[in-house]
């Protein structure tokens, strides 16, 4: 029992070292490969509390990560320091969500998941017309931060992977917290839950907001990072499909299934990336397509056992086969 | 000048009914949001664009065709994919849609490019009383109340939709009653992928055909739903028309750029305050 409960922080606790040590022992392309995954990784790990725990079919992750790049980029061009505009965007987004969270989770169903996707556009057209502010459509940039680009990668390589182990502690307490016992109990029976006195409205909310304002931050870490953002860039719908699909694939509701799911995925993406670039939507798509039907609780939660008998049991049978 | 945005409206609410017809056929029937209407309906564009472009068939001429097309489709990706998870969790179902959606896109961009194509058919225009309209944008409106009415009329007065009906009412008591649900689960997204077939050839006319609009008609289809009410055409007519009279008199004093922005907000606060639409009956979910 001990063994069990303590692999998924020992496997954890080696991807962390390995994304760390690859400043040292590769080029710019696996670190800036490596800050890539830390960031869906976070994104997953934060999809994970409304849609994982609690079971809400929540799509407003580009929501949260655009508003939280925006809001970085301006106080940041505004002169605030970097790091400051990365906690005003965390502030502000989880504020927000709270607003939104407060309206929208009185919906369920269809009803939330739509809302959730409308609140993306929304936030798209307001940034994308607020021209004053955000440059509209033609985006605007964000100063470099001086130091090289070498140094300057290792930053945020860091910056991405100490906010991923962060987001991982917090994880690990909701999966054991009172909390996080009520967000399951929510996505077995809502009505059950606030019947034995589980305050669901707070838990939902409180949920929803933990989703969001990680969000936020990597938003506004992606902004300086990348120098220059756009409304379609940072609100793309592809990224709200994404991120749940991720968590998903890793298995959605545990505590090392959204890491699992958006190194995978990640993974994955790149080797058809260099092959395949103008399929990336197709990809997505097809892995969808797997996901529902041959791994619907997630990589983790495969029956490995029962796999492997029958792996096995066709390679036995195989030879055969051409007699028959 | 206030009739002219009306009457613009109106032409325009008449398309957004179009578009949202079948789409909220099948999300009040299957209980399946179906992701792939937007795109489902720039297809139907481009089969009449090529028809039009390259044998010189006449728009209205592919409307039925582009909508058996996918109407066959549609009846094959419900049967083969969808029919397996239709049951599941919202999150299962809306992911998976949205994933077919994907490859559907995908597919359509690289075959026809993403650059926009139009049918023009120079109808000219026509001046009654101030209000200034070209005739294939009337053309248009016309063939979009006519689909919506023979959708109507097939759901009142067939076998097929009233089966549909019963489906919609109550499964368990229809599949008692001797109707295949699952024969009719497929039908009914057969049907809605017609509509945005059709709808797709309408449009053709007097929209570009690109799959840079695919995610503007789904959403379009979303607030038209939550104003109307799901599963009902005339509730999605009302909605349609609603929407684009809203549209069209915040396109006039707010901007355009925010038209597209009001019509959402107001579904936001129409889900908050009435989820279950304007003409919607409460219950059904």
């Amino acid at each position: 029992m001990m063994r069990r409960l303590t692999v998924p922080y020992v496997l954890f606790s080696i991807w962390v070292v390995v994304l760390c040590m690859l400043p040292f022992v590769e080029s710019s392309y696996f670190v800036h490969l490596a800050t890539n995954i830390a960031l869906f990784t976070i994104l997953a790990q934060s999809w994970n509390f409304i849609g994982g725990f609690s079971g809400y079919p929540s799509f407003s992750t580009a929501a949260f990560f655009g508003l939280g790049a925006y809001a970085g980029a301006i106080t940041q061009n505004m002169g605030l320091p970097m790091e400051l505009a990365w906690i005003f965007a965390t502030v502000l987004v989880s504020a927000l969500a709270a607003l939104f969270g407060f309206i929208l989770l009185r919906l369920r169903g269809h009803y939330f998941a739509i809302g959730s996707i409308a609140i993306v556009e929304v936030l798209r057209l307001a940034i994308a017309s607020a021209t004053d502010l955000t440059g509209g459509g033609n985006g605007m940039n964000v100063r470099f931060l001086p130091g090289g680009p070498e140094y300057v990668g290792m930053v945020f390589l860091y910056t991405m992977v100490g906010l991923m182990v962060l987001v991982f502690a917090l994880t690990v307490w909701v999966d054991k917290s009172r909390f996080g016992f009520g967000l399951r109990c929510i996505r077995q029976n809502e009505d059950a839950a606030n019947m034995v006195g589980i305050n669901t409205n707070l838990y939902k909310i409180f949920a929803y907001v933990l989703s969001a304002s990680f969000c936020g931050t990597v938003g506004a870490i992606y902004a300086s990072w990348t120098g220059y953002i756009d409304p379609t860039d940072s609100f793309e719908i592809l990224l709200t499909l994404k991120v749940p699909v991720m968590a998903m694939l890793g298995g959605a509701g545990t505590v090392i299934g959204p890491v699992l799911g958006a190194a995978a995925f990640s993974l994955l993406e790149e080797i058809f990336w260099a092959n395949f670039l103008e399929y990336n939507r197709a990809i997505l798509g097809v892995v969808i397509v797997i996901l529902i039907f041959f791994l619907p609780r997630g990589l983790l939660n495969l029956d490995y056992h029962t796999l492997h008998r029958r792996l096995r049991h066709n390679a036995g049978r195989n030879p055969r086969e051409p007699s028959e | 000048m206030e009739l002219q945005i009306l009457a613009n409206g109106i032409v325009l609410g008449a398309l957004y009914a179009c578009i949202a017809v079948g789409f909220s056929l099948v999300w009040g029937v299957l209980n399946v949001i179906n992701m792939l209407h937007g795109s489902f309906i720039i297809l139907g564009g481009y089969i009449t664009f090529f028809a039009w472009a390259r044998l010189g068939i006449h728009p209205i001429a592919m409307i039925p065709v582009a909508g058996m097309i996918l109407y066959g489709l549609g009846y094959m990706v419900q049967r083969g994919v969808i029919n397996k998870v239709v049951t599941q969790p919202v999150l299962i179902t809306l992911t998976l849609t949205f994933g077919l959606d994907m490859i559907l896109y995908n597919f359509m961009n690289v075959v026809f490019t993403a650059t926009p194509q139009r049918v023009t058919l120079e109808l000219g225009s026509f001046d009654i009383g101030g209000i200034f309209m070209p005739w294939d944008r009337i053309v248009s409106m016309l063939l979009a109340f006519a689909l919506t009415g023979l959708l109507y009329w097939v759901m009142r007065t067939s076998r097929v939709g009233r089966a549909i009906v019963a489906v919609r009412m109550d499964r368990d008591a229809a599949a008692l009653m001797g109707i295949r649900v699952d024969q009719i689960y497929a039908i009914t997204f057969g049907i809605g992928a017609f509509m945005a077939g059709a709808a797709g050839a309408v449009f053709a006319v007097v929209f570009p055909v690109t799959t840079n609009l695919s995610g503007l008609y789904i959403g379009k289809a979303f607030v038209v739903c939550v104003i109307g009410g799901l599963g009902s055409v005339p509730g999605a007519l009302v909605g349609g028309i609603v929407l684009g009279v809203i549209e069209s008199f915040a396109g006039h004093w707010l901007g355009p750029q925010h038209a597209i922005t009001v019509g959402f907000v107001l579904m936001l606060i129409l889900l908050i305050t009435r989820p279950s639409g304007l003409l919607g009956k409460k219950g059904y979910e």
